[in-house]
């Protein structure tokens, strides 16, 4: 799936125009909606070019992954075994600390990330530690749980609506009339499935995009 | 099944643990769906800033349940 994904980016790059045909002004629409909505909205105008290759990879990376989840044949999604999703998580967890350390100094952007400003002395005592195993561990866990718990739920779905309908038609009861239902059902799944392979890359590419916003913002 | 007992069921109590923990963040995105709605009725101009920040929302609500996906897996 990356290999056809790769092979049609490179296609289409080498074929660019300026007057755009049909499978490009497609690729474009994609870039441009990864760039404006997700990119330039959390990071804005200047930030948001420096980290916009890296964000734009990922995002296709993640779709055409999870895309390759709903293709009949393909079977499984890369992001549902736990490699892809955790070197993902790491690949943000490294940029956002490098690009946070390189902006305030090491003690700085622990003072950044931990101390919120405008809150109460003795608060920072419970406050400090959370704050701190957030940014160490919490946010990039979670981005691989979601990823990874999001595709083997979606794929489990799928089977497990099939296999009712597969159940109920050869029964060989009454419950046959109820297998049309079932059916119907599974595809309906199926097409939510699409909608979430989309959704989870613009929702792992945008918590990236403001972890990092996060970590080089300025001071308030 | 002897006579004495009414009601008798097997398995494991772990089996409803997912169903359990679906309930908290499902009233939590509904409210945050709802107040998005309701925000982008009285603001139609901000409606993309107002879905991108619903969309951040769900996804940290929607961690606690796949966190209970990920504990079944596991234990």
């Amino acid at each position: 799936m990356l290999l056809v994904v790769l092979t049609v980016m490179c296609v289409i790059a080498a074929r660019a125009k300026l007057v755009p045909g049909k499978a490009q002004s497609i690729v474009e629409m994609l870039i441009e909606f990864v760039n404006t909505s997700i990119i330039q909205n959390t990071l804005g105008l200047r930030a948001g070019k420096q980290y916009a290759p890296m964000l734009i990879t990922m995002f296709f990376l993640i779709f055409s992954m999870n895309l390759a989840g709903v293709i009949p044949g393909l079977n499984l999604s890369g992001n549902s075994v736990i490699g892809l999703p955790l070197l993902l998580a790491l690949w943000t967890f490294a940029t956002y600390v490098i690009f946070g350390v390189r902006k305030h100094g090491v003690v700085g952007y622990l003072k950044h990330e931990t101390m919120p400003p405008g809150v109460p002395k003795i608060i920072y005592l419970l406050l400090i530690p959370i704050e701190f195993l957030q940014v160490a561990v919490i946010r990039w866990a979670s981005l691989t749980i979601r990823l990874l718990a999001n595709m083997v739920a979606g794929h489990i779905m799928m089977v497990v609506f099939i296999g009712m309908t597969h159940a109920l038609l050869f029964s060989g009861s009454a419950l046959i009339a109820l297998s049309p239902f079932a059916g119907a059902l599974a595809i309906g799944i199926y097409g939510f499935e699409i909608f979430v392979a989309a959704l989870q890359a613009f929702i792992f590419t945008m918590l990236s995009a403001v972890y990092i916003q996060m970590a080089t913002s300025d001071e308030h | 099944m002897d006579t004495t007992t009414l009601a008798e069921m097997t398995g494991n109590i772990a089996t409803v643990g997912y169903g359990l923990a679906a309930i908290g963040p499902g009233i939590g995105i509904g409210i945050i769906v709802g107040k998005t709605a309701e925000a982008m009725a009285r603001q139609p101009e901000l409606r993309g800033q107002l879905q991108t920040t619903m969309f951040i929302g769900i996804a940290f609500t929607e961690i606690l349940t796949l966190l209970a996906i990920v504990t079944g897996f596991i234990f």
